[in-house]
């Protein structure tokens, strides 16, 4: 309808340095522009090592709108295979995690195929002797991703089969990842159970600019954070501060303090709040956790590794983690006002388990279909999704603290209520919806 | 008869599913121990409350957290507000203890949960773990099994 598929270059009038057109969250062509280009050109989280820690293990979720198996190969590595048998086109698992032993086996005709997608058997060949089978795609096994990264420990995924390098896509922003797994004594994190799956009628973007939007939290979750705060004065404060106290009433934090936090800008859509402080840096401290720290990276660097307090790390496109607890939200776009929000939970090895039961009351109080800060959350992103259908106000405005001549090809740190984060993850999506996504490889070389 | 009875038992989750579904929290508040807790596990017979994820683990603070917060004047996902309905199959009485005032019943229900043209239907499992407060019965703990707990939900916002 609004012909966007016909005509890429309309695309490029959607962004303005300061407002976006409100079609790149409710037009279908957009979205659908989204699937076969953004999410083909970026590298994409597929999932952690650990939820496959065995020869077999599988797990299966989507890039964008393809389905894919992460699974672990019998030398060891990890493979991301598209998500369909090469013969009919049914999906080879359905599960969501599992083990396939030493093949994946088509319940449909038994074609089968080793854990790295290549054809091991098909009953019957005999069939196809002479037919030219062999020179077909469905001959090569299961399809694998266009390139795959392991980043200590985090499974990213390039569906293009050429295009921009891991390091070059993530560049410094990597340092979030890295602060995150250096808080494991061991320098290891491992899943802790399946994730929170809450399911939003909204546009995946909006989620991802809510990341970073802090001027939102003393507004908007007045009545949960606001509440508690004062439930705890009326009881009078007495009595040990209930562990609500230290996760929600940071929420409502003023203005001054979020401001203070700043926020970091990366090239290629990425950035964090929490640069000089944050809502997460006054937790209490764990006994026994600081000297395991001390013991495997000696006290200077143990305390340069828990000093950092980024509270929210978007790695653009779809993904946000929370290094200082340990926590990953995935925004898994499934239409243009449809978005799957998974939140999962990382266990430090060898840290004390008081360390994970902070990060998993985190996940649930603020993070679940049934948290009183998710309810007004989502509230606030469907009323938008409805909203902004509203004809002839089209633009979204991202204009706070905007500067002239503002350059998101290079390392920035500003006030921490500024739009800049959101202007640059719109940046970055102009640049990766510009190149049309190939997942061949030799259409890609051409 | 000692207090309580099977039917004492059974006649007091009923009432709490009537409280809930009429709004009225402050004597639901009442009808709990003060270090009780609600859960809601996510995953299928879930064992563990602290070290994997919860859809629900909610101490007294938290529980009056999310009921106070309910009539608040900026409780923006409330305005409307929801409104829920409990249908009841009869409550097994699994396990009554008069010597240490431990009961346990457990309870299929179907909760319905409706705000402005939506509405859902949860089909879930209520194990309730009562106890005697000065001869009056409390509840101790409850967890709520959804059957679907590990499906991707929107909003909830009243309690199953």
């Amino acid at each position: 309808m609004s012909g966007y598929m016909q005509d890429q270059k309309a695309i490029d009038g959607l962004v303005r340095s300061h407002q976006v057109h409100r079609d790149i969250y409710i037009d279908q062509d957009v979205f659908r522009m989204e699937m076969r280009n953004l999410f083909v050109n970026t590298w994409v989280f597929v999932g952690h090592e650990s939820q496959t820690p065995n020869k077999g293990d599988y797990f299966t979720t989507q890039i964008g709108d393809q389905p894919v198996i992460q699974v672990r190969h019998s030398d060891g590595n990890i493979h991301v295979l598209y998500n369909r048998c090469p013969h009919k086109g049914t999906k080879i698992a359905i599960d969501r995690s599992g083990n396939t032993g030493k093949f994946f086996r088509c319940p449909y005709h038994a074609w089968s195929f080793k854990t790295d997608g290549c054809l091991l058997a098909i009953p019957l060949k005999k069939g196809y002797r002479d037919t030219g089978l062999d020179q077909t795609e469905s001959a090569k096994g299961m399809k694998a991703v266009g390139a795959v990264k392991n980043y200590r420990g985090f499974i990213f995924a390039r569906l293009a089969a050429e295009g921009v390098a891991f390091d070059a896509f993530f560049g410094d922003s990597l340092s979030s990842i890295d602060n995150m797994v250096d808080r494991s004594p061991a320098g290891r994190l491992e899943v802790a159970g399946p994730p929170l799956r809450y399911m939003h009628k909204c546009n995946w973007k909006m989620l991802l600019e809510n990341q970073t939007d802090t001027c939102h939290p003393m507004v908007a979750h007045e009545s949960s954070a606001g509440t508690a705060v004062r439930l705890w004065d009326e009881m009078g404060q007495k009595g040990p501060t209930p562990a609500a106290m230290q996760i929600i009433a940071p929420f409502m934090s003023p203005y001054e303090f979020f401001e203070d936090m700043g926020i970091r800008t990366w090239p290629n859509g990425h950035g964090h709040t929490g640069v000089h402080n944050s809502i997460h840096a006054n937790y209490s401290e764990i006994p026994g956790y600081m000297e395991k720290m001390v013991e495997a990276y000696g006290e200077e660097r143990a305390k340069q590794i828990l000093g950092e307090s980024r509270h929210n790390t978007v790695y653009f496109p779809n993904i946000m983690i929370k290094g200082p607890i340990q926590q990953m939200r995935v925004f898994i776009p499934l239409a243009a006002d449809k978005t799957l929000v998974e939140s999962y939970i990382y266990r430090l090895v060898d840290a004390p388990d008081e360390l994970l039961a902070r990060t998993a009351m985190y996940n649930r109080m603020i993070n679940a279909p049934t948290s009183i800060v998710g309810h007004d959350d989502l509230e606030m992103y469907e009323r938008a999704q409805e909203g902004l259908h509203v004809d002839g106000l089209e633009w979204v405005n991202v204009q706070r603290l905007y500067e002239e001549g503002e350059d998101m090809e290079t390392e920035a740190v500003v006030n921490g209520t500024t739009e800049r984060q959101m202007r640059n993850q719109f940046h970055a999506w102009l640049k990766f919806m510009r190149a049309p996504g190939s997942t061949d490889a030799q259409v890609a070389a051409q | 008869m000692t207090f309580p009875t099977k039917d004492d038992l059974i006649d007091f989750v009923y009432a709490e599913a009537r409280m809930l579904d009429e709004g009225r929290y402050t004597q639901w508040l009442e009808s709990w121990m003060p270090d009780g807790h609600y859960w809601m596990p996510l995953d299928y017979k879930q064992e563990d409350p602290n070290l994997v994820t919860s859809l629900l683990y909610e101490d007294n603070f938290m529980l009056k957290l999310r009921v106070e917060r309910l009539n608040g004047a900026r409780t923006f996902s409330q305005k409307p507000k929801s409104r829920c309905h409990h249908v009841l199959q009869r409550p097994f009485v699994d396990e009554m203890d008069h010597e240490n005032g431990r009961f346990i019943t457990n309870t299929a229900m179907h909760y319905v949960e409706t705000r402005l043209d939506e509405q859902f239907l949860l089909a879930l499992t209520a194990t309730h773990e009562l106890t005697l407060d000065q001869g009056i019965l409390k509840i101790a703990n409850k967890r709520v099994d959804l059957l679907n707990s590990d499906a991707a939900f929107g909003n909830i916002q009243l309690l199953p």
